[in-house]
């Protein structure tokens, strides 16, 4: 299990490791190398350039700016568990990322890298989903925003164009009376999980985002929320909540065993009751 | 025999609680293992692996640059393919090329091995080779294998079955019970993922004209053994050297076709070569393990006594025969040992070892034991639900009882000793099964369900010449032996044919010549792994390490200190009758010599020695065999209590006791390792490790992200409580206890989580129980009730 043969550069700024990007199309970025690493290495990717984006200090900036709070791409999980960055998010990003995976993998796994990498259990991909983040992305063309539901377009699937790389996060400030819950299953501590749901839900503007996550493809974006609470979203929401709207809409994001079904019916109803 | 010789000998003798000697080294991660070794010249291997299970070759593309550096079965004309043949009747023989010769039949099997300076560049070229496969049919279940029209792993035997056999007696006396239960009952296949994979470093010694294989193995000899048969080589001519070895639990007692690739190609290179395994390889290639399939009836009266079993076990044994085990031992072993400490009037036990196109398997730390234990044990609960009875009473009107020891169960294995209703009773004290089930009907304020599960196992271990013999595999265990010899400075020298990898044997050895010598263990040195070294053995397996290597350091060490007592009775000029040896030194009347001395006037000094000394010196090399070898039986009985969330299907072990008996324990500390080790591996085999398969034979988990191993927060501490019945029959009364751990876990958690799942009437009958099964199992439960309803 070694990697083909591969150039390796680590350069201090963006423009740089954009051109080194922009002038192979077999160039591939590299960050916490924590999902990259075993693809090298089972040649799962065998590109002839790896771009090492962790000594530009542009992508470890996390600043509030305005009614957002901006991480850099390298902005590792570990960074967000200890608290070294600001929030805004009411402590519900640290509660995520001290639970990612184990503490090696949080040193070194970053946002920008597991973004990227879309794995639809991944939990920033649907945690940040439900907190309607957007990525900044920037090529030596130019830059764009994108919403994160739009950024992740299927399993291990994003809309990155060759030659781009996301450079930051933009999370939006949790409203005041907006109740945040969020739960996964795991077969064991530290495992992807296999059931995740994600909910920012607000009883006083009859509004949630519920993102329902380890799926087989990109996160469910639940598109009418109230249906899962008989047509309306209110403070008894734990209780309207119906396993049978649930379910229905997991058989039509196509999921036909009805194990899974319940499993992912399961998380969701606990990260409503969990939600505050 | 047993008994302690010594407490008061310092307190390094049999029993005490010493921490391990190798620990030294291996904590400061100082141990040597075989990537470790670096030879002038060594270059390294990568293999070009078959990626479909079942295939006809018709090409092998090496590029024209590569052409020196690649090489197939048409290079390693003069090697002979692996055969490990059972002598059981019936027995069908597989041929393992080395190197694969007209199909494969296995994804991973090898098929051209590349060389260059690093491993990565011996990738490299392995990737440029083009494999030209026709691909056929697979077959990769091993029930589907049987049914007539399977594709034929090896087509000239007609069918897939390696062997098959029969055992009864009288099954028809049981058919009358008013107590019948039935059940399939599977296990998963299984990796053993030891932390260090395979891998060998080959060279020549052309001053000694002898090859030199360092190979991470259990049983340096016997690949030995094998490896000149393939090669055609004198044993003489062959040096195994087994190093530190990073875990083997069976998966490092084979003779590997990449150990005779890598031997031939030394030879023919000229240049040291090494190989070594990487998880991909481990996981997807090397030997599995575990898959067994049960149909299986128990028979009872209202009362709960068994009347009798009737069984047909299946077990995967994968495309090709292992040297040395063979194909069938597995599943051989179910018929003989699956009615355990239960007495019973009849059984009957039909078994099939069954090629597929995976992988072959080998014995794992507890061998067909673990899915025995789960079969029965799964299966008395369900008796004792039929009679109403609480599992551990039904387990209790079972076993055999402490005054029918020794015992010969309906399988004619002899029991030595032990007090199985004893350690049930004492795991259920523990646990406390009454606070319990009042908890159980109390109910979780989380809504999980609590569950309770006991089980007991026992294993054979140590077991020799006479249960061998009837195996007919290469491999028959005689006496052990052992070299003592002092050194000139009083320090001691043990070499045995064992290899420890785990078993602390640089530790218990040493106690045990302390026993014997009164030598301090620092000044014991225990040799291992090394055929040059050490004294002819099949090696560690079988949990028989401390009963043989244990037995026959004593003896040597024994007889060592009669010519230690001869010297110092001359050097004090008493008669022989007249001085002892104790506590390190031979005592008379007249006054004392110590060890040191001894051993200085031997080796440097022999003018001082009396001319009718015994000439054969301060070495010794003598041989131990139990009174009986028909193996010590230790046991225990496990009790484990789950709490199971019946919506995310997820499981947690909330308390678990282990009440065991290994006989005469030489470090009980040691013991308890053992158990903790094996306990957090019957948890794997309980909830987590599978390597599943799709239908064309591919491996499907080929990292760890889809292997699953418990770690550090699935493994409990356990409650751990000791009995010690001595063997009759073997030195100190010690019995074999490595494997225990593994093999109960599995039937107490499962039994647990079926007893948490009772009100839902849902059941489990297959390992691993994942969230998946269980939900599926609720919900299956719960359909079937509404169509009852
Ligand atoms: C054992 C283990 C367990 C894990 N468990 C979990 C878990 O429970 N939950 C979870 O969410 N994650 C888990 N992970 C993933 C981990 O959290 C990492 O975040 C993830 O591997 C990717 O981050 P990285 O920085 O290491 O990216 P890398 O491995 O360096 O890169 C991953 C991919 O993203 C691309 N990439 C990286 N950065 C950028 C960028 N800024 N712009 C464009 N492309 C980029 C790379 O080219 C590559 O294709 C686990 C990983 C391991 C090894």
């Amino acid at each position: 299990m070694k990697p083909a043969p591969f150039d390796y550069a680590r350069p201090r700024d963006l423009d740089a490791a954009l051109t080194l990007l922009g002038n192979n199309a077999s160039a591939k970025v590299m960050a916490g190398g924590q999902s990259l690493g075993p693809m090298l290495n089972l040649r799962l990717a065998q590109p002839e350039q790896i771009v090492d984006i962790t000594a530009i200090d542009e992508l470890k900036l996390a600043e509030i700016s305005g009614d957002e709070l901006v991480l850099g791409a390298c902005i590792t999980h570990a960074d967000i568990e200890d608290g070294r960055v600001p929030d805004v998010t009411g402590g519900a990003m640290r509660g995520v990322a001290a639970n990612i995976a184990y503490r090696a993998v949080r040193n070194r796994g970053t946002l920008g890298g597991s973004l990227s990498h879309a794995d639809p259990a991944a939990d920033w991909v649907s945690v940040l989903t439900a907190l309607d983040a957007r990525v900044a992305l920037r090529s030596t063309s130019g830059v764009r925003q994108v919403a994160l539901g739009d950024f992740i377009v299927g399993a291990l699937q994003s809309c990155l164009k060759s030659g781009e790389l996301v450079t930051a996060v933009h999370v939006p400030k949790r409203a005041a009376t907006a109740q945040w819950g969020y739960i996964k299953t795991c077969r064991k501590t530290g495992e992807f999980a296999h059931g995740q749901c994600a909910v920012l839900i607000d009883p006083t503007t009859a509004s949630a985002r519920i993102v329902i996550g380890a799926l087989d493809a990109a996160p469910v974006v639940v598109a009418e929320p109230a249906e899962l609470f008989g047509g309306r979203i209110d403070a008894n929401y734990k209780t309207t909540f119906d396993v049978r709207v649930a379910d229905r809409l997991l058989g039509d994001a196509g999921i036909v065993d009805a194990a899974q079904r319940h499993i992912h019916v399961t998380v969701m109803q606990r990260a409503l009751r969990e939600a505050a | 025999m047993h008994g302690r010789v010594d407490q008061h000998q310092g307190g390094q003798g049999v029993g005490a609680r010493l921490p391990r000697k190798e620990d030294d080294r291996l904590m400061r991660g100082r141990g040597q293992y075989v990537a470790d070794i670096r030879l002038a010249g060594m270059q390294d291997v990568a293999f070009v692996r078959s990626p479909l299970a079942h295939a006809r070759i018709r090409g092998i593309h090496v590029p024209e640059i590569y052409r020196d550096r690649v090489f197939t079965a048409a290079d390693l004309v003069d090697v002979n393919p692996i055969r490990a043949v059972s002598g059981l009747p019936g027995f069908k023989i597989s041929e393992q090329p080395v190197l694969a010769t007209g199909k494969v039949r296995q994804v991973g099997e090898l098929v051209a091995m590349c060389v260059a300076p690093t491993r990565a560049e011996a990738e490299d070229i392995a990737a440029a080779v083009v494999l030209d496969l026709e691909e056929l049919p697979a077959v990769s279940d091993m029930l589907q294998a049987r049914s007539p029209g399977a594709p034929l792993v090896h087509e000239h035997w007609g069918d897939n079955v390696f062997l098959e056999t029969n055992f009864e007696v009288d099954i028809s006396a049981a058919l009358d019970a008013p107590i019948k239960v039935s059940r399939e009952i599977t296990t998963a296949r299984q990796c053993m993922a030891p932390l260090e994979g395979r891998g060998a470093v080959a060279s020549f010694d052309h001053r000694l004209d002898q090859l030199t294989l360092h190979t991470a193995a259990q049983m340096p000899h016997i690949n030995r053994t094998g490896l000149a048969e393939c090669l055609g080589m004198d044993q003489g001519r062959i040096r195994v050297i087994s190093p530190d070895v990073g875990g083997g639990f069976g998966q490092k007692g084979i003779l590997l076709p990449e150990e005779v690739c890598l031997s031939w190609l030394t030879m023919r290179l000229g240049h040291p070569v090494r190989w070594i395994e990487d998880r991909r390889e481990n996981l997807t290639a090397s030997a599995n393990c575990r898959e067994h399939h049960y149909k299986i009836t128990l028979y009872a009266d209202r009362n709960g006594k068994l009347r009798g079993i009737d069984c047909e076990a299946t077990v995967d044994s994968g495309a090709y025969s292992s040297y040395p085990f063979s194909a069938c031992l597995e599943a051989a072993q179910v018929a003989s040992i699956l009615p355990g400490p239960y007495v019973m009037p009849a059984y009957r036990c039909r078994t099939f070892s069954v090629a597929t196109n995976k992988c072959p398997i080998l014995p794992y730390r507890g061998v067909a034991r673990t899915g025995v234990c789960f079969a029965l044990e799964l299966m008395l609960d369900l008796v004792a639900a039929e009679a109403g009875l609480e599992p551990g009473e039904v387990r209790l009107r079972n076993l055999v009882r402490p005054e029918q020891m020794p015992f010969d169960n309906i399988t004619n294995k002899h029991f030595d000793s032990g007090d199985y209703p004893q350690a049930l009773q004492r795991a259920l004290k523990a646990i406390d099964v009454d606070a319990l089930r009042a908890r159980q009907a109390r109910g979780e304020p989380d809504g999980r369900r609590i569950g309770l599960g006991v089980s007991i196992y026992c294993e054979q271990a140590a077991h020799g010449t006479s249960v061998y013999a009837g195996w007919g595999i290469p491999m028959v265990p005689g006496h052990e032996q052992a070299t003592a010899r002092l050194t000139p400075d009083g320090g001691l020298e043990l070499r045995v044919g064992v290899h420890s990898h785990g078993q602390s044997m640089e530790t218990t050895l040493a106690q045990v010549a302390h026993e014997m010598l009164g030598v301090d263990v620092a000044n014991v040195r225990i040799i291992l792994g090394d055929t040059a070294m050490t004294p002819y053995s099949t090696g560690t397996w079988g949990s028989r390490a401390a009963v043989m290597a244990g037995g026959a350091v004593a003896t040597a060490c024994g007889d060592l200190g009669e010519r230690i007592r001869r010297i110092g009775a001359k050097l004090l000029q008493q008669d022989i009758a007249d001085v002892e040896f104790v506590g390190g030194e031979v005592r008379g009347v007249s006054g004392s010599v110590t060890l040191r001395e001894i051993a200085h006037t031997w080796y440097r000094r022999p003018q001082d020695l009396p001319p009718d000394v015994d000439p054969g010196g301060l070495e010794v090399t003598s041989g131990y065999k139990p009174q009986r070898d028909s193996g010590t039986f230790s046991y225990a009985a496990h009790a484990a209590v789950v709490a199971v969330d019946p919506d995310l299907g997820t499981v947690e072990i909330l308390d678990y006791v282990i009440v065991e008996d290994g006989g005469v324990l030489i470090n009980p500390m040691v013991v308890d390792g053992q158990i903790f080790g094996g306990l957090a591996q019957g948890i794997g085999t309980a909830l987590y490790e599978e390597m599943p398969f799709d239908a064309a034979g591919q491996p499907l988990a080929t990292t760890f992200a889809d292997y699953l191993l418990p770690g550090p927060t699935e493994v409990p501490a356990p409650r751990l409580d000791h009995m010690e019945t001595p063997s009759p029959y073997t030195r100190f009364g010690v019995k074999g206890i490595g494997e225990g751990g593994a093999i109960a876990p599995p039937a107490a958690i499962a039994n647990a989580v079926n007893d948490a799942l009772r009100p839902f009437r849902a059941e489990l009958m297959r390992s691993p129980i994942t969230p998946h099964r269980v939900v599926e199992a609720v919900i299956a439960a719960q359909d079937a009730g509404r169509a009852a309803a």
